[in-house]
């Protein structure tokens, strides 16, 4: 699946496209895996903008928690935003609402992180 | 084929507390506020109607215990939990002095699983036939030791019913009374094994307390061929996908979410919520239930699936 990344001041923000399940999950660890040791590395904040992820399978759910994971949590909880209906409803049902702080747009997510990085992504 | 369940509720039994019960009383009352009953036929269509099912039932406290009826004489269940005394009852009545033959499969035997045997009836009823059927080397072991001083008053060999013990092998069919049986290996701690039952044209899947790691697709792959195409699949429930992936990883349970996914790709035609979990309320498990259905809704294909939560005296006829 395609991954894009930006940064907007200590945020890395990840934006996973199409679907994540058990077919492609293995594969996207392995795409994301150089984020996370930056992450991990210098501190960063691991961002998901979830405004491109279609659907995610319990697969797909295990493979974010171990990225969450992986990225160091030195901010604490990650991050993840902007999802689309049907996401945010399986985040629900999964209860994986309870494991990552979700906000309702990537703006908001970035402002949890710090006013840096909201000011960042406002000034695109 | 006819599947009734005696116990559905995991580890341990429970009971509704008095404060339970009077909430769902003022729930039903407020409900009902407005309307005028004649007669307890009215009243009872009401509360068997109009009210959700967490609000004029309970989905029940007894442990494992599911039987299976294939139109033979011998009897089949599933697991000797607390439901088993209310089991071992509706056998005594049925018999009527007549003896029975009563076959037990053995998902493991962790205590809340051959607690109901002490208080199993026909164990009591010379001429009554158990057959106790399962993959553990400890099976009789763990019987014996449930009902052996200072446990419990009534010694394993004072039962007055003949009791033996089969050992049957994982992935190895075996004909039983018209009844085909295949047992599996699940990730449990002390293993446990799940059993598919065939008979009539009609199969179902018997999988509790069993945990799935979504990290081995082989694993994953089995468990989709072992449900193919049930007709019912008994499915360990006990914890949201969350608790069972992270803080709850390796306490060898499931979640509806996984129970969803293996029978959509099984193409199963009805999954049943079993094995609920005790700190969970009736509210709680209708709401795992309505997530685990919202959930089929929102990822269905071709294939419908239907969905259910188990309790206490429900039957199902395939």
């Amino acid at each position: 699946m395609a991954i894009s990344h930006r940064n907007y001041g200590k945020a890395r923000v990840l934006a996973p496209k199409g679907r994540l399940d058990h077919d492609n999950c293995e594969a996207f660890r392995a795409d994301i895996r150089p984020h996370l040791e930056v992450c991990a590395r210098d501190g960063e904040a691991l961002v998901l903008d979830m405004s491109a992820l279609e659907y995610v399978s319990s697969a797909g759910l295990r493979c974010l928690m171990l990225a969450a994971r992986e990225s160091g949590g030195r901010s604490g909880r990650v991050k993840v935003g902007a999802m689309q209906p049907v996401v945010a409803e399986i985040f629900q049902i999964s209860r994986f609402n309870l494991v990552f702080e979700v906000f309702p747009t990537l703006r908001e997510a970035l402002a949890s992180v710090s006013a840096q990085a909201a000011e960042a992504f406002d000034r695109g | 084929m006819r599947v009734r369940f005696w116990g559905t509720r995991g580890s341990i039994p429970v009971a509704l507390t008095p404060a339970d019960i009077r909430d769902k009383l003022a729930q039903a009352l407020v409900a009902a506020s407005g309307r005028r009953f004649e007669s307890f036929g009215e009243a009872y269509a009401f509360a068997q109607q109009s009210l959700p099912f967490s609000v004029s039932h309970t989905f029940g406290g007894h442990t494992a215990c599911v039987e299976l009826e294939n139109g033979r004489e011998e009897y089949f269940v599933c697991d000797m939990g607390s439901g088993a005394r209310p089991f071992g009852e509706h056998v005594l009545a049925r018999q009527a002095g007549r003896p029975a033959i009563i076959n037990v499969f053995m998902s493991h035997v962790h205590w809340d699983h051959i607690m109901g045997f002490p208080f199993f009836g026909p164990a009591y009823s010379p001429g009554t036939t158990i057959r106790i059927h399962g993959c553990h080397d400890v099976l009789e072991q763990a019987f014996r030791l449930q009902q052996s001083p200072p446990c419990f008053p009534v010694a394993f060999d004072e039962l007055l019913a003949r009791i033996e013990f089969v050992k049957l092998e994982p992935g190895e069919s075996r004909e039983v009374c018209g009844m085909k049986v295949v047992p599996k290996l699940q990730r449990h701690s002390g293993d446990s094994y799940g059993y598919r039952f065939e008979a009539g044209g009609r199969s179902v899947v018997y999988s509790t307390d069993s945990e799935h790691k979504l990290e081995v697709p082989s694993e994953t792959e089995g468990f989709v061929d072992f449900f193919r195409g049930a007709d019912l699949v008994v499915f360990d429930a006990m914890y949201s996908l969350a608790e069972a992936i992270s803080v709850k990883a390796d306490w060898g349970h499931s979640s509806n979410i996984i129970g969803v996914e293996l029978c959509q790709r099984a193409r199963a035609k009805h999954l049943m919520l079993f094995h609920h979990e005790p700190a969970n309320g009736d509210a709680t498990i209708e709401g795992v239930l309505r997530d685990a259905r919202r959930l089929e809704e929102l990822t269905r294909g071709a294939h419908a699936l239907r969905i259910s939560a188990a309790h206490d005296g429900l039957e199902i006829e395939l």
